[in-house]
């Protein structure tokens, strides 16, 4: 494995590990964020969200590059209107089911064997999104 | 609002920014994670849009985060974990149906919770907070219909 895939499998445990830490991977305690009940949720996103910000804003500009070689680009995507339908048509699917991408797949660590279907048919609408723009 | 406690909330979320902060400071990558079924599906795909140059070339470390975060979570469940492995009640049926939408919308949104939600935020991205405030929006009212059909769990 080369070295930058050995920071993004150290990096991949530590999201793994929050996420479970965080309780993300029970689909019912996202639901109870999306229900109003308990909006810790909030904190995970906000506190994930401002680690990074702190690397991207101000570690990352003294850094100036990368440490084992490249560019930094912040990310960014242009705004458009298939992007608001996606978001739309992602938040049905997460307000139902409690899943999201990343909290579904570290879910498989916690033994969470059903979650397997969703992911599943996280690749079908992925594959149907692909078919449709090919 | 908080019968759990703040504390494993916000410890799990740093925790999950010192993970994307690492790989962004060492490689310039950013760890997010909708793009890996798009990435993934280029091996199985001749599509021209999963056969993209930039999907052929981000799918091998895609794949390697993917099973950082399951490693991580399995990680979790052996030492720290008070329930230990553990299964969701949610009914089938919407783990298929939504887990449907959340691959389609991703894709088509262009991000999730971490490509919007964390890496977007975090890089000052207005597109991200207009897709965030879209999704999270969305899935409050999705959450809440369902409860109101009294469809449980």
């Amino acid at each position: 494995m080369n070295k930058n895939n050995i920071m993004v499998l150290l990096g991949g445990i530590l999201f793994g590990f929050g996420l479970a830490y965080s309780g993300m991977t029970k689909q019912e305690i996202v639901l109870s964020f999306l229900q109003m009940k308990d909006l810790g949720l909030i904190f995970v996103l906000g506190g994930a969200a401002a680690v990074t910000f702190i690397a991207i804003n101000v570690i990352a500009k003294y850094l100036k590059a990368p440490l084992l070689g490249g560019d930094f680009k912040p990310r960014h995507r242009p705004i458009s209107r298939n992007l608001i339908i996606g978001a739309v048509i992602f938040g049905i699917g997460w307000g139902l089911s409690g899943q999201c991408p990343g909290s579904a797949i570290a879910s498989l660590g916690t033994g969470n064997l059903p979650v397997i279907l969703g992911i599943a048919a996280m690749f079908v609408g992925a594959y149907l999104w692909g078919f449709l723009d090919s | 609002m908080f019968p759990l406690g703040i504390e494993p909330y916000l410890i799990g979320g740093i925790i999950i920014g010192i993970g994307v902060s690492i790989v962004y400071l060492t490689t310039g990558l950013h760890a997010t994670q909708s793009s890996f079924f798009t990435t993934t599906l280029s091996w199985f795909s001749k599509r021209i849009h999963f056969q993209k140059e930039k999907n052929i070339k981000e799918r091998n470390w895609r794949l390697v985060l993917a099973s950082g975060l399951i490693l991580g979570a399995l990680i979790h469940t052996l030492t720290l974990s008070p329930t230990g492995f553990w299964t969701t009640s949610v009914q089938l049926w919407r783990l298929v149906l939504g887990g449907l939408l959340v691959g389609f919308g991703t894709r088509l949104s262009r991000g999730c919770t971490s490509g919007h939600g964390i890496s977007g935020l975090a890089s000052r991205s207005k597109t991200s907070l207009y897709a965030v405030l879209v999704f999270m929006g969305v899935a409050i009212v999705t959450a809440n219909i369902v409860q109101l059909l009294g469809i449980l769990p």
